[in-house]
């Protein structure tokens, strides 16, 4: 649950008051223009927004009713996992070791525990097929779309109660693509998924809510078939109709 | 009517018709033709320059070892393989004997020390640096390290001598003598109080490779992608374990050239090394002991050898040469399977 999030590049007024709500065990898309705030947005929930220079947020994030802004940010971003735009798998690592990371990071799992979670994060990610002859190989050796989910298995390692997802498909083929969609129609059961999107075809396709963005602001948010076919505000009908963005 | 546009035109290139068509034109010859011979000259002239220039670096360096070969032809073959296992320098007594051992082990232990000791510390200060610091204390620190690779190294070698080497002998030799004393390495013995010593020069030498391991892998590092410092980041990773999972794994094949840089630069460093490093012909167990180096050898003894000797110390010049190439190329096997792991198959 945000409320009254606001966020600041520099001077820039990038998140202007939103407030909203993501239910459990649902896939919510964030859609809108080119800079209008949504990858912001989601990088505000964990947190991961105020690392960069110049950059602040202020408001209030809740997650099980405690508020992300008064925690350690390291374990929020544990308990909120991130999947980025582009693939960014640790090119030193082997497959294994990427997934493992973020289990050695916090400690406190023996070997076997770390076996078998990377293995269910692998089958989770569906990519256990794909991999588990060459689990010490490097995860370079992967192609863009395996990577994409070695990433997503990486993130579920840790067990998040979150998944942000920043454009996870943005730079992968068609059929990668798909394959990243069935991924997030299957984890929304196990973990609530948030997306940002610029495709809205894809929102349709993965989301159960979407939320519309536009300068900053949350200009509507309703079931995705809602949102699509009779959209309560003028801006987000002429968005959605290709009207403009 | 349409015939003398036509003419040139059809017989030459592109170039002098459109000259003929523009009536404005004050020059009657068509003014591209003998620029573009210039150019196609000039173009020649690049040409044989930039071949005879490749030529010359590669013709250089097979001089120089043949050249060098020959001057010390006479000690190879009077010594043979002994040469390099030889303790022993003298040059007084009728059957004169000349042994490199000594040296290669000064050359090696002040080397490998200077490593060690400046490794940490410029990385450190790289990480620092890309990492950490903020904005407006980067460009200055930055600069006043690479400063620190301007200062020429005889200036290095009087700061030894006159600050570093006292310094030593009173309070740095005394402290560790006490501590580790247990240990050969830093044992006391006579002759070894004077603070000029194998410690002393490669302190000195880890001083000199500061800047540049620090500055070459401070670039190797800042060239990451933020989305490495994103991706530990986002697994809940702190500030340092994020550096380490990210910027430091991705930059470590940067990280290590660098280190292989500074130690080629702490192997031939010759002036600074002469004036700290005691220059005892005997062999150095302790780390106190006054030591000699390939280089600093060369460096004291050139002046006044003759014959033999003479012959024995490019002979010296000629190991050192072989062991700086010998660095570079297991440097460069070690690299290749690093980015074996790393880059397979792409």
């Amino acid at each position: 649950m945000v409320e009254h999030l606001n966020a600041w590049y520099g001077k820039t007024h990038a998140i202007q008051d939103i407030s909203l709500t993501f239910p459990d065990k649902q896939a919510t898309a964030i859609i809108g223009p080119s800079g209008c705030g949504k990858s912001t947005f989601i990088r505000c929930l964990n947190r991961i927004h105020e690392t960069q220079p110049k950059a602040r947020a202020e408001g209030r994030v809740l997650l099980d009713g405690n508020d992300v802004y008064q925690e350690d940010p390291t374990e929020i971003r544990r308990k909120i996992g991130m999947v980025f735009q582009r693939p960014n798998v640790f090119p030193t690592m082997s497959i294994y070791g990427n997934v493992a990371a973020g289990l050695k990071l916090h400690g406190g799992y023996s070997h076997d525990e770390i076996d078998t979670l990377v293995i269910e994060s692998l089958k989770k990610s569906a990519l256990w097929d794909e991999v588990k002859e060459k689990l010490d190989q490097s995860a370079l050796q992967l192609s863009g779309g395996q990577q994409q989910r070695l990433c997503i298995a990486r993130a579920l390692a840790v067990q998040p109660e979150v998944l942000l997802m920043d454009e996870p498909a943005s730079a992968l083929d068609p059929i990668s693509t798909a394959r990243i969609e069935d991924l997030i129609f299957d984890l929304k059961h196990q973990v609530p998924v948030i997306i940002v999107t610029h495709n809205m075809q894809q929102a349709a396709r993965v989301a159960d809510r979407t939320a519309f963005l536009y300068l900053g602001k949350l200009v509507e948010i309703a079931p995705t078939r809602d949102l699509f076919e009779r959209p309560a505000e003028k801006l987000t009908e002429s968005y959605i109709t290709g009207r403009f963005g | 009517m349409g015939e003398p546009p036509a003419g040139p035109g059809a017989g030459e290139a592109p170039l002098p018709k459109s000259a003929g068509e523009s009536p404005p034109t004050p020059s009657p010859e068509p003014p591209g033709s003998s620029e573009r011979r210039r150019a196609r000259w000039a173009d020649e002239a690049f040409g044989a320059f930039a071949l005879a220039a490749a030529a010359t670096l590669v013709a250089l360096p097979v001089l120089l070892v043949l050249i060098v070969g020959q001057d010390a032809q006479a000690a190879i073959v009077r010594f043979g393989p002994a040469f390099l296992i030889g303790r022993i320098w003298d040059s007084n007594l009728p059957p004169v004997t000349f042994g490199a051992s000594t040296f290669i082990a000064g050359t090696l232990e002040t080397s490998a020390i200077a490593l060690l000791i400046g490794v940490p510390l410029s990385l450190g200060g790289a990480v620092f640096l890309a990492e950490l610091a903020p904005d407006w204390l980067r460009a200055p620190v930055a600069s006043v390290v690479d400063l620190l690779a301007a200062v020429p190294s005889v200036v290095f070698g009087l700061w030894g001598l006159y600050v570093l080497v006292p310094y030593m002998r009173t309070s740095v030799d005394p402290f560790l003598a006490k501590y580790l004393g247990w240990s050969p390495l830093f044992a006391e013995h006579a002759g070894s109080q004077s603070g000029a010593s194998i410690l002393t020069a490669s302190i000195i030498l880890a001083i000199m490779i500061l800047p540049t391991i620090s500055s070459v892998s401070r670039e190797a590092l800042r060239a990451t992608p933020d989305s490495q410092r994103e991706a530990a980041l986002s697994l809940g990773a702190t500030r340092w374990e994020a550096t380490r999972l990210g910027p430091l794994a991705y930059a470590r094949t940067g990280i290590f050239g660098a280190a292989v840089l500074g130690l080629g630069r702490a192997m031939g460093e010759t002036m600074a090394v002469t004036m700290t490093v005691g220059n005892s012909d005997n062999f150095a167990s302790s780390l106190f002991d006054p030591g000699q180096t390939l280089s600093s050898k060369i460096a004291i003894n050139f002046g006044n050898a003759v014959g033999l000797e003479r012959s024995a110390l490019v002979e010296l010049g000629l190991i050192l040469m072989a062991l700086s190439l010998l660095v570079n190329v297991v440097a460069r096997l070690l690299l290749r399977s690093m980015t074996r792991i790393g880059k397979a198959g792409v």
